[in-house]
Order: C-alpha cells, then structure tokens, then sequence
C-alpha cells in the first residue's frame, strides 16, 4: 500500500511538475490553539523541508496540489496533511500522553518517563480545564488507574475522598499526601461546623499544568513519612519566554439534581398509617377506639400535620417536601491569565472568579483567588522565583446530614402538611413532623469564609553544569472563620431567642527543604543523586464563641447577643524533621535503577521512637532499546519494572503518646479528666509495597500502556485499640494490627486516528482487594455498635455486618431474618434456617462498601475545528446501604413520610412480598443494620462530555485574537445504577471515615450539570 | 571560590539539621497525668470531675433516668422520638450493641476511674481535707456502682446469696492496660456489700455541710436507697431518719417550686447542676420537652394511663401540660435547670414505706410522713395509710424521676406484661465490651 502511494505520488508529481507552488501555514496544539514552534513540516516523498518560527508559521514549496505535508514535534502525534488547492492551512496537533520521552515530575525533581522506574499517573492540566466542578479532585475522578475519587455528597464545596490503590490505615490518616509546586500541603477541614469542607476547593485547578500521582513505593518513598497513601503533585503553571499571552476563559451553566426517590402521595400516606395503626393495636389487643390507641394516636398526628384540621381526609398532596429540598442550580466560572517572559523572566498570572449555587436550596460557593507564577535568572547560575496562590471562598453551607435543619431530610415530612399557614409564615413542629429545615434557610445563615495564602520562594544554584542546590522556603496559611445565625423561629434559635456562634480556625504550615542535585553522564553510564533536608512544621489555633437573645433577627452578630453562653480557644501543633537521599542510575536508558532512603522524625511519637527509616529500591529493563526488540516493527517500547519500599503514616492526632487530663468545668468550677492513657512507645505506622509494571508501546507508540500489580501491607499501624471500658478508658492509639491492599491497573492511551480527524482514546482500570489481616490480640472484630460497617480480621475494611433479611414469612407477615448459626468450625449449620426474631440471627459479612473495580474510559474526536470529549466512570462491586432506610422505608414504623416500596406490604396470610406487615410503632423488620437495606452499589457513569469548537486562526486575521474555542460541557450526564436512592456516588458526611463509605443517609445526590463556555486567547 | 560555595551550601543544609528540638511540642490543652495528680489542689479538680462524670448523660445527666422509666412505662408513657437506642429500650428490643446500655457502662467506669484515682491520690490532699476527699470519691463511686448493678444484673433478691453476675468491680486506678484490664464480672451480693461500704465510709468522713457536693447527708440519703432496694426495711428507715431528723433539708410548699430551679431548693439533697454554659450532658429535657423550651421533639409523652392515677385535684397532675399536641411532664420542662437526684420527699416515702412493713413509727408516724407530700400536693390527709397507698403515692411523688423499674423489681411487678425478672428488663453487657474482654459473661437472652 505505503509502495503503491509512493509510486502515485512520484507519478502525479513527475505530472504536475509544472504545478510547483509555495504553501504556507500555521501549526498550533489542538487542544489551545497555542502556536507551536520550531515544529518540523516536510513534504511527504520529498527532501524539502522546513521549521516553523515563533509565531507557528511556516511556508514551504510543494510540487503540486497532491502533496501531502508531514508535521511532527516531540511530544506531539505527527499529523499528515493533504495540501489539496489551499494556500494556506491550519495544522492542529494533538499532544500525545502516550511518548515515551515525556517529562514527569517526581518527588523533588523531574525525569523523562521512559527512564522512570516507578509507577506515577499523569493527569495533564488540558484534561482539567474547564470542568464545571468546585475541587481539582473532582476533575481528577476516573483519569488515573488506581486512583479512587469520591464526593462524599452532592453539597456544594463538600469533602472529597481521595483513595491511592486502596484504603491503607483503620484509624490513621487514609488521604494521599498533597504537594503543591513542591510544598505539602495539609489537607483538614478546619471549619467549625456542618459538614466538613474541601479545603482543596482554594486550588483553582485551571492554574494547573499537571497533576502527578505517585503510586509505587519507589516512587513515593522520598516522601518517606507521609507516603504511604501515595503522593499527589500538582505543579502549576510557569511562563515560557517568548510571545506573551492573555487567555479569558468564560462558562455559565445549570445543574440538576442526578436522581430522585419515590415518596408516599397524601391518599396513601394515609392508607399505610392507618393500616400500620390499626396492626400495632392488635399487637397490643386494644380497641381501635381506645384514647390510648394507636389507632386514636394516629388519627390525631394526621390531624396536627395537616395544620390542626381535618383537611388530611381529603387525601389532598399539600406538599412534594423533596422538591422543597431540592432545586436546579447555576454557575459561573471565569478565569483570566496572563503569561510570558523574555530570555530572564518568566512569569504566570491568574485570577479567577466564580459562583455554584448548588442543587440544595440555600447551598452556593462563591470562590475568588489568584496565582502569581514568577522565576528570575539572578545570574547565570542563580535562578529565584516565587509561587503565590491566593484565595478566598465562601462557602454558604447547609448543616451536616444527619440534622434535622438539612434540606435532604425534610423528605422526612408528611404530604398532607402544607409547607406554609394562612399567614404565610412556615410550618414548624408540631404541625410538621419533625422540624421543617425550610425554617433554617428563612431565618437562618450558616457561612464559612476561607482565606488561603501559599506563599513558596525558591532558588536554583548551579555550582556547575552538573551540581545543582535548590532551597525552598514555603508558607502555608489557612484561615477559616464561620459565622452562623440562627432566628427565634429556628431549631437552635427558638428556646433563647436567637443562636448565633462565630468561630475562627487559623492554620499555618511552614515548609522549608534543600535538596542537593547531581546529574551526570559519563558515557553511557547516567548517574543522579539527590541528597535534602526538610522541616515541615503546623501550628493551628482556633477561638469560637457562641452567644444568645438577640433582640431581634435582624441581628446577625454576636456583638448583639444578650448572652454569651461559651466561649474557648485552643493551640496545637506539631512538625516533621526529615533527611534524604536519592540515587538513581541507568546505562545507556536500557537497565535502570533507583534507590532512595530517607529518616523522619514527628512530633506526635513518643520521645524514643520519633524517627524512622523509608528505604526503597527499584529496577527497570527497556527491552526495546536491546538488539533483539530494537527494530520491532509492532513493539515500539516495552519496559519491565520492579520496585519494593517502604513508607509511613503519622497522621493521627496530636500528642497521642501521652498521658493526660484536660480540663472542664462543673458548677462554674473547674475540673480535671482523665483523657487519654499513655504510650510512650508509638511509633510509625509502615506500608511495605512491591510493585511489578510492565510499560508497553505498539505501532510506534500509537497504542501504549501500562501494567501493574502490587502488593502493599501496611503493618504497626497507628490502631484506636479498643481497651476494656471498665479500665475508665475507651481505646488507646497502638501500633498494631495489619492491614493488606493488592491489586492490579492496567491503563491503555490510543491513538486510533491521526490527521485531520483525530481520535484518542485513554482507559483505565483497577482491581484492589482490601483485607484486614490482624488487630489487637485475640481481637476479631471493630464494632461500633450503631454502624453496620466494621473491621473485620479477613474481610475488607468497612464491610457491612449483621443479620441477612430473609424477606417476609407469608403466613403472619413477620420479618424475617437467616439464624445462620455456626458450629465451632464457624461452618454455618443450617444456612435455609430463618427466624421472625431480630436477636436470633447471627451477624454475618453482608458485602463490602468498597468497590472491587474501578475504571476511567476517555474518548476525544476531533475533526478540523471540533473537538468531542466523551470521559466515563465508574466502580463495581460494591455495596450501598440506605442508613435512613430504618426511617423512610421501614413499613410506616414511624410517622417518616416511606417510600412507595412500602405500599407492597404484607396485608393478608399468603401474601408473597419483601415487604413485612406495617406495625407502627412496634415496627417489623426495621432494624437497620440487616441485608434489607442493603443494594447493589456499582455505577457506569457518563461523567464528562465536552463538544467545543476552535475557530481557524486565519479568520481573525490581525485582530489581535489568536484563538478561540467555544464549548459546551455536561457532567454527570447519565448514570447507570440499580441503586434505589438518590446517588450511588454517596457517603454521608457526618459518617464518613477509613471504615465507614457507602451509607446513605439523607445525603444528597451530585450535580449534573451543563455549562456553556467560551476560552480565548490573545 | 569553589570552596567557599560548597560551604555556603553546607551551612544551609546544616542550619536546617540542627532543629531537632523543633520535635519537642507539648498540648496546650492538656497537662500530664502525673501533674494531674501531684498537688492538693489538682486532685481537688480531679475530684470535681468526679461529680462532672456522675452528671454525663449515661448517668445522673439523665439517659439511666429516661431509660429507668422506658423500661418500665407500662403503658403510661410512650416513646415518640427517632433515636434508635432508647427506642429498642421502649419496646423491650434492645440487643446487646445497644448504644444506650454502652453510653452508661463507658460514662460509668469513666467516672469510676476518676474516683479511683483520687483515692490513689490522698497522700498528696492536705491533711485537713483529706478525709472529705476520700468521702465525696468513695460516695461518687457509690452512686456510680448502684446504677450499674441495677441496670446489668438481676435485681437483688433479700435473703438470697445473690451470686447472679452483677459488675466488675474496679476499685484501682488505671495506669497501663494489662492483663489485669480484664476484669470479670462480680457478683451482685459482691456489688452491693461493696457500695454499702462506701456509702459508710463515706457517710463517716464527710462534713455536714459542703455546697451542692456530697454531705454526711447525701451520703445517708443514698444509703437509704440502696438499703431499700435490698429490702433491708429497717436500716433503710434509720438512714432515711436521720436525714428527715438532721433538719437541714424541708419541703418546698408548692410541689411545682421544686422543679425548673437555677439552684438548689430546699427540697434537694442532691441535684445535678446545670447552667447555660454546663447543659450539654443534662438530657431530661432534651427527651421530655419539646422545642420551646429547648428540648428535642418531645420524644415522651405522658399517656391517659398514667393520668388517670391521679386524683383530679392533685397538684401533681398538674406537673403536666399540653405542649405540641401531647401530654408531658412539667419536671423536666425548662433547659439549663438543675436536675434533682436526690429529693426530702423520697426519705419521707422511704421511712413511710419501711415503717409500715415493719410496724414501726420509728421518726413519725405512717401516716404523717404519708401526708408530708400528699397534702402538699393540695389533697385531704388521710389516715389508716396502707402499704399500697404508700407505694401509689411513691409512684405518683416520684414519677418520671427514673425510679419506675427499679421499684417494679423490688416490688417484683409487671412492665408491658414481662415479668420483673424478664431480661428484657435488663441491659447488655455492651457488645463492644464483650468483643474487648473475653472474660466477661453477657446476660441471658443477648
């Protein structure tokens, strides 16, 4: 085919040889319109050739119109060209993940990818840009292999969980390491109430140019400490000499809610109750009539809910109270920036501005902030700059999932209670059944205002070609301060006219470290050593004050409050000392070596066991570059890694080693508590990793991928031991315990089309399997007691545990659960046995929350001007539990507006359902912790999809504009779940931790959201 | 030159490497626990914390209260609330992870603990005040202990040998968790002779007079309790005497005055003090009012049954009201408000209720110290009292005050059709306790 072509070309140019003309045109990066420069063009079956200058542009002779031009620059998927009879092109080319000779950042420094010999996943910032979501973890979610992210609900600004092959510690921190343009940064929520906050939502991730998570030991080691639940590196925009440029990127869209639950209507609330009534009379043998029936009891709640009145008889819906929680949101996104430099300053400047209102009535973020990116050649050996984020956030926060006040729960309320009485003012208990949350957004404020600063200078000194220092000296501060308000008519404000509290978090982070580079060749021997020192030190301080009787609710301020009720402050800190060093060696790009060793010591470890050691080592072999692959047609690259480490976990609280009282007060007096029971030896909690990888590229790299498995056992961990609570104490933090992930991801980038239509394609998925391997002593099992998920010996971390629901006995409508007895093998005996009674069924492991698999599929077409992205994720295998199922589907136990699955209740002997016989009060089946509430968790979901088009360069002409792109964007579009509730993406805030995910609890569902958009550049 | 540059380097990497020291940080919170416990006046704190643990919500702050009467409601009052825990307790299906049978075991040991570790600390109390420390300790544990035997083991029967399980008795303050952590669980004979021996002690060392903190009084109030829980009829009286005869303590003369105070009424022997920057533990009124009055939702109504028992003209029926749409108990109304524990009108009940079954008038006569709290709640004294009448009036005067199961154990009733002995009418051993220390039995029917 290649010969055939080639032969036509000679033949038609031999042809048209008269036809010689000049072509000139521009070749810029696809996916920004940036011009490239210094790319080469050559006309195909010709020697000709030329580069482009530094505006992109180019103008080479071709022998006639059927020339094809061949443009190729590193890091780019080489386009070809048909002239045809134009005089002019546009060459869009598309920056290729898949080359091998891509530069990744690693912890404190850079490598080529191919000679790396860990495994770290590279997002680049094109992939973020312009996502209509809050948090740059959000635009991470399904882009890397291995890498779990989660929003633990739909509130706007709400807190991310971010999970590095697997979850690695019980009661530690279980959080990646975040490290901004070298400086890592502490990721707690510092706001005082409601549900915790996102802090990371401060980064504006437009500013982003890559994020890389470091994933293997090897890789991460060098954070030695703070490594364990891998590393992510984000590395923002930096100026590059040349051309300045002014970029303004603009979108607005709406956002919807994903999913809504069914809930009972007027005419069969009342059905269902009264039936409910009527069977717990029977239970109790009293007459329907009786002033102490249940049945009177009933009749008389219908009554108070529908107002005090009796308009609930005409089974009339006065209220739908989930579309009173629940609204379509909006936002506005804009981001400026400027960039440029000349030969010795280069500079990076941002600022941003936008608005969420989120889908939850009275729930928005409205962030601001800025980015000053500045690096100086002081002389020719000194280079300085400075990194400066600046941001503020306001976020109006509605309160925590599990009270009453918050939006989701008013779902809660009976369809015959109006939402307003005749004066127009809300109804409020007794009238509603529970408190109506509407109240709060009426006459309560709940606003969380964060101010972040990260300040880094640095400086690079070359004592010679091959020796280099960097210094680098950071600051990292965090201020949050919340201001609530709630009215005389409010939950909190009723009994004391008006509740207010103010409350102000300070953080501050400093951060300085040197590293001493060294970077030779000596042949075909390539050494590298790296050799620092850090200090990482945290001070936090905290004052609230909480105030009441205000004179009235125009008073937001607690300099109004009649009466202060508390008041504190508080400090806490604590620091890391560390040194390390770094060797890594390869010959001739073909074997590869690493090793790195690094001592930390914290403050938070008893005095003689502060420091510890993190050594790993790692190997790799590029089969492709020996004689026997090095002309592959098929194998363009392939490489084998291995890698072993070990790295730590010191996230826990501060000063745990110790003995303590604190102090209280009683009667106006003060007191002294025991807190805390000593442990002078607490040390490190160690995560040792092996890693296997294979890295592989096909048809000249078009198609590549990667290959991993490991094996990851976290031992000595920092454990919440529970202690008999008849010593005064509940637990103490020990080291001990084993926890184990392993797993394999495999990630494959495509290039299924180059030229003028272009298609790539990115896939990425991961298996991890969790299991406890040992606890305390003897210690089989970690049971709260009012959750279902437990720490189980053998099972995944956070496995649901209880009774196995065994649906409905059809004679008599009991529930019914499996006894599941178990003989002293813990063999199950009889595994058909059930019984009608909750406290005869044995506990057994009823799923896992955690997903077995979880999995990214990105697709980007492009066809001259337009671009399609079409990006899905998802997981499987795990399972959801509905925590307020014990509530709203409990077969109308209790005056909870149910769901309409509740109406296939049990009436009447030989009735066959899942659904026991309504029993109010009493309840039948209702016990929240059994398989009943349990679903199947796995979602496919379409989470991006962009459709943008860039306008030719050539129509602007010499306006000034260089390109523009108008896009449109829908997250969340479609998702595809057999989960009943809202969102199958979901773990309720006020729950959340290492051993509670996937319980949904009036938690909200996520956005989907649609934007429109425009970028343009200048 | 070179020289010099790799100095400069040096220096850098080594000012960095000298702040070992900036690992040296210390709670700002917190002091350690042997501060804690090394000066007169720190265990006089430690001590306080002792009265702050007996008033947490799993004990005296109100949860053993509420549930004392959930379990033994009967059909007089109803539980309405969402909270699971007292729910199952309501409807007698509470199961060994109950969370209101863990919070009292945990808030119970924990105050215990405190107690213990005062009474490890006497020798550095001043020698004046020594005596008064080891009284208020070994009382606080006192109270500590009788809640926990009559919540997880079987009601002490009079005249038996008693050796159903009570609690573990842990009278040593905790330094390290060892072996000797796992305690087993002693018998309730065991349980009771160790409470009637602080209560002693303590009745010996403690001052007549000391603010709202356990007195002589207090010490014999509490005795008087125990003892007629055991039905020892006769030292019950005495005990119950001798505080009726000290005078310190009078009746207030509108039995509504005795409820919803700022500070202590005349009345009370001992009262949980609350205020409104020390509420959060106090959960009567959380559970029995309603939004208002800065409770929850109402979680407890008072239904017609327990009404009914009243004569129409008794002040105490009208310690009820109509609030959100359902009768409640006017005692536990008002937020921020002492809770009383101990009040004069048990004592007049207890000597009343001993008296009459031993055929004594050891003090006063039955029928004066019936008519001590039955004319003052406005009605006609009566003559010829009898047991039944005594035991009514109890149930009446002390209602809603978490009495109602023990007393159905002692008088060896019914509640909701289980019998007194049921083990239902129990709590679990909490189940995080049994996974924790195999050496502890649960009770029957967990």
């Amino acid at each position: 085919m290649k010969r055939f072509l080639f032969t036509l070309v000679i033949a038609l140019s031999a042809l048209a040889v008269s036809a010689q003309r000049n072509v000139s045109g521009r070749v810029s990066d696809l996916a920004n319109g940036e011009a490239l420069i210094g790319a080469t063009v050559l006309v195909k079956g010709n020697n000709s050739g030329t580069i482009t200058d530094t505006e992109g542009n180019f103008t080479i002779a071709i022998p006639n119109d059927q020339a094809v031009l061949i443009v190729s620059y590193t890091g780019y998927v080489s386009a070809e060209t048909v002239v045809g009879t134009q005089t002019r092109l546009e060459i869009s080319m598309t920056a290729s993940s898949t080359l091998m000779d891509e530069v990744v950042v690693i912890g404190y420094g850079k490598q080529i990818k191919s000679t790396l010999t860990g495994n770290i996943a590279k997002i680049g910032g094109e992939n973020l840009k312009s996502m209509p979501v809050v948090s740059v973890e959000q635009a991470m979610q399904g882009q890397a292999a291995g890498v779990f992210v989660e929003s633990v609900n739909g509130k706007v600004g709400g807190a991310m969980r971010v999970r590095v092959r697997g979850v690695g510690s019980i009661n530690a921190g279980t959080e990646p390491l975040y490290v901004i343009d070298g400086i890592p940064i502490s990721k707690d929520a510092r706001n005082t109430a409601g549900a915790p906050l996102n802090p990371m939502a401060d980064l504006n991730f437009n500013d982003v140019e890559s994020i890389e998570v470091l994933k293997d030991a090897s890789a991460k080691a060098i954070y030695g400490a703070r490594g364990s639940n891998g590393v992510v590196i984000i590395t923002t925009k930096s100026g590059k000499s040349g051309r300045s440029r002014v970029e303004l990127d603009m979108q607005v869209g709406t956002s919807r809610p994903t999913g809504r639950r069914e809930f009972l209507n007027a005419a069969e609330y009342v059905e269902l109750f009264t039936e409910a009534a009527n069977n717990s009379d029977d239970i109790d043998g009293l007459p329907y009539d009786d002033p102490d029936s249940w049945t009177e009891f009933t009749l008389g709640r219908f009554s108070r809910y529908s107002g005090f009145n009796d308009s609930w008889m005409e089974k009339i819906d006065r209220t739908d109270w989930q579309e009173q929680a629940l609204r379509t949101g909006s936002l506005f996104n804009s981001n400026l920036s400027f960039s440029g430099g000349n030969e010795k300053v280069r500079y990076y400047a941002s600022g941003n501005w936008g608005n969420t209102e989120g889908i939850l009535v009275s729930n928005d973020l409205e962030k601001m902030g800025g980015r000053l990116n500045l690096d100086f050649d002081a002389t020719k050996r000194l280079k300085v700059g400075v990194n400066l984020n600046l941001a503020r956030t306001l976020t109006r926060q509605v309160s925590d999932d599990n009270a009453f006040s918050t939006p989701m729960q008013l779902v809660a309320l009976a369809p015959i209670t109006p939402v307003r009485d005749d004066n127009g003012e809300l109804y409020d208990r007794p009238v509603t059944t529970y408190y109506n949350g509407l109240i709060d957004m009426e006459d309560g404020q709940r606003k969380v205002f964060t101010m972040r600063t990260i300040a880094n200078l640095f400086a690079d000194y070359a004592f010679t070609e091959h020796i280099g220092l960097r210094v680098e000296g950071a600051g990292n501060f965090y201020s949050v301060r919340d201001d609530a308000k709630f009215g005389e008519r409010t939950d909190n404000g009723n009994d004391s006219r008006g509740y207010g509290y103010s409350a102000f978090a300070g953080a501050t982070d400093w951060n300085t470290n040197a590293v001493l580079h060294f970077d030779r060749d000596f042949d075909s021997h390539a050494l590298g050593f790296d050799l620092g020192t850090e200090l990482f030190k945290s001070e936090y301080t905290r004052t609230y004050v909480e105030g009441e009787q205000f004179p009235n609710d125009d008073f937001k301020t607690l300099a109004s409050a009649a009466s202060i009720t508390a008041g504190t402050s508080t400090i806490s800190e604590y620091s890391f000392l560390s040194y390390f060093g770094r060797v890594r060696y390869n010959f001739d790009q073909k074997y590869l070596f690493s090793a790195s060793l690094r001592t930390d010591g914290s403050s938070r470890f008893g005095k003689d066991k502060r420091y510890a050691l993190f050594p790993a080592m790692s190997a790799g072999w590029v089969l492709s570059e020996e004689d026997f692959l090095k002309d592959n047609k098929t194998l363009s690259f392939l490489k084998l890694r291995a890698s072993w480490g070990v790295s730590g976990n010191a996230d826990i609280g501060n000063f745990q080693s110790l003995g303590l009282y604190n102090a209280g007060g009683y009667n106006g007096n003060s007191t002294l508590n025991p807190e805390q029971i000593a442990n002078p030896g607490l040390t490190w909690e160690k995560s040792t990793e092996t890693d296997f990888g294979i890295d592989f590229g096909l048809f000249k790299n078009r198609l590549s991928g990667e290959i991993d498995y490991y094996i990851k056992n976290t031992t000595d961990l920092l454990l919440e031991a529970r202690v008999p609570a008849t010593t005064g104490y509940q637990d103490q933090i020990q080291n001990i315990g084993e926890l184990q992930n392993k797993g394999v991801e495999f990630t494959l980038n495509t290039n299924n089309f180059v030229g003028k239509f272009s298609w790539t394609t990115s896939f990425n998925i991961a298996a991890n399997k969790n299991k406890v391997v040992s606890l305390v002593g003897g210690q089989t099992l970690i049971d709260d007691g009012s959750n279902t998920n437990v720490v189980k010996v053998g099972e995944p971390i956070g496995v649901f545990y209880g009774p196995d629901y065994a649906g409905v006995d059809p004679q008599n409508g009991d529930a019914l659960w499996y006894v599941n007895e178990t003989d002293d093998n813990g063999n199950i005996i009889n595994p058909e046995a059930t019984t009608n009674s909750y406290d005869d069924a044995n506990f057994i492991v009823l799923g896992s929350p955690l997903p077995d698999v979880i999995y990214g599929l990105d697709n980007t077409l492009s066809y001259g001007g337009v671009t399609l992205n079409i990006r899905f994720q998802g997981q499987a295998g795990n399972e959801i539990q509905n925590g307020a199922g014990n509530f709203m589907s409990c077969g109308a136990c209790w005056f909870d507006n149910q769901t309409r699955d509740q109406l296939d209740r049990w009436q009447e002997p030989g009735d066959v359902t899942n659904v026991p016989e309504a029993r109010l009060g009493y309840g039948n089946g209702e016990q929240v912790r059994s398989s009943r509430y349990l679903s199947d968790g796995s979602y496919l979901r379409l989470k991006n999809v962009t459709l943008a088009y860039d306008f030719p360069s050539a129509m602007f002409g010499k306006v000034g504009i260089r390109d523009l792109r108008i896009y449109v964007t829908g997250t969340n579009l479609l998702t595809f779940t057999k989960y009943e509730g809202w969102d199958p993406e979901v773990t309720t805030d006020y729950l959340a931790s290492n051993i509670i995910y996937g319980v949904d609890f009036y938690a909200a569902p996520q956005p989907k959201t649609i934007v429109a958009g425009f970028r343009i550049g200048f | 030159m070179k020289f010099n540059k790799y100095w400069l380097l040096t220096l850098i990497m080594f000012s960095l490497a000298a702040c070992d020291k900036e690992l040296d940080r210390e709670p700002a919170q917190s002091i350690s626990e042997d501060q804690a416990l090394s000066t007169d006046a720190n265990v006089k704190s430690v001590l306080l914390g002792a009265y702050d643990g007996l008033a947490l919500d799993g004990l005296f702050g109100g949860n053993t209260l509420r549930d004392a009467e959930l379990m033994g409601a009967d059909g007089e009052i109803r539980w309405v609330g969402t909270f699971e825990g007292p729910r199952f307790v309501f409807f007698h299906q509470q199961i060994a992870n109950n969370a209101e049978a863990e919070n009292m075991w945990l808030d119970a040991y924990f105050t215990i603990n405190i107690c213990n570790n005062v009474l490890g600390a006497l020798d550095v109390v001043n020698d004046d005040d020594r005596e008064q420390v080891e009284g208020e300790a070994r009382w606080v544990r006192a109270m500590a202990y009788f809640q926990l035997v009559r919540f997880y083991g079987q009601a002490y029967e009079p005249g038996g040998n008693n050796s159903q399980l009570g609690v573990p008795l842990v009278l040593t303050p905790t330094r390290q968790i060892d072996e000797a952590s796992y305690v087993t669980r002693n018998t309730v004979e065991e349980c009771y002779a160790q409470i009637i021996d602080d209560l002693t002690k303590a009745k010996n060392l403690l001052p007549e007079e000391n603010g709202v903190q356990a007195n002589k009084f207090v010490a014999a109030a509490t005795l008087a309790r125990v003892y007629l829980q055991m039905g020892r009829y006769a030292d019950a009286r005495d005990q119950a005497n001798e505080v009726i005869e000290s005078g310190v303590y009078s009746l207030v003369s509108d039995v509504a005055s005795e409820w919803n105070n700022d500070d202590n009424s005349s009345e009370d022997i001992y009262a949980v003090q609350v205020s409104s920057q020390d509420f959060l533990e106090a959960t009567m009124v959380t559970f029995y009012s309603i939004p208002e009055f800065g409770g929850r939702d109402g979680d407890i109504e008072v239904q017609q049954k327990h009404l009914d028992l009243y004569d129409p003209n008794d002040a105490r029926l009208g310690l009820h009201y109509d609030g959100n749409a359902a009768m409640r108990t006017t005692k536990w109304r008002d937020q921020y408000r002492n809770q009383p524990v101990i009040r004069l009108s048990e004592m007049y009940l207890i000597r009343a209720e001993s008296n009459a079954r031993l055929g004594t008038s050891v003090g006063a006569s039955v029928d004066d110290d019936f008519n001590a709290t039955h004319e003052r709640a406005g009605l006609a004294p009566a003559s010829g009292v009898a047991l039944d009448d005594i035991l009514l009036e109890r149930r009446l005067e002390l209602a809603h005050e978490g009495h109602r199961i023990h007393d159905i154990k002692r008088l060896k009733g019914t509640a909701d059709g289980l019998n007194w002995d049921d083990d239902k009418l129990l709590y679990p051993i909490p189940a995080r306790e049994i996974e924790v220390n195999k050496n502890l039995v649960q009770n029957p029917g967990y």
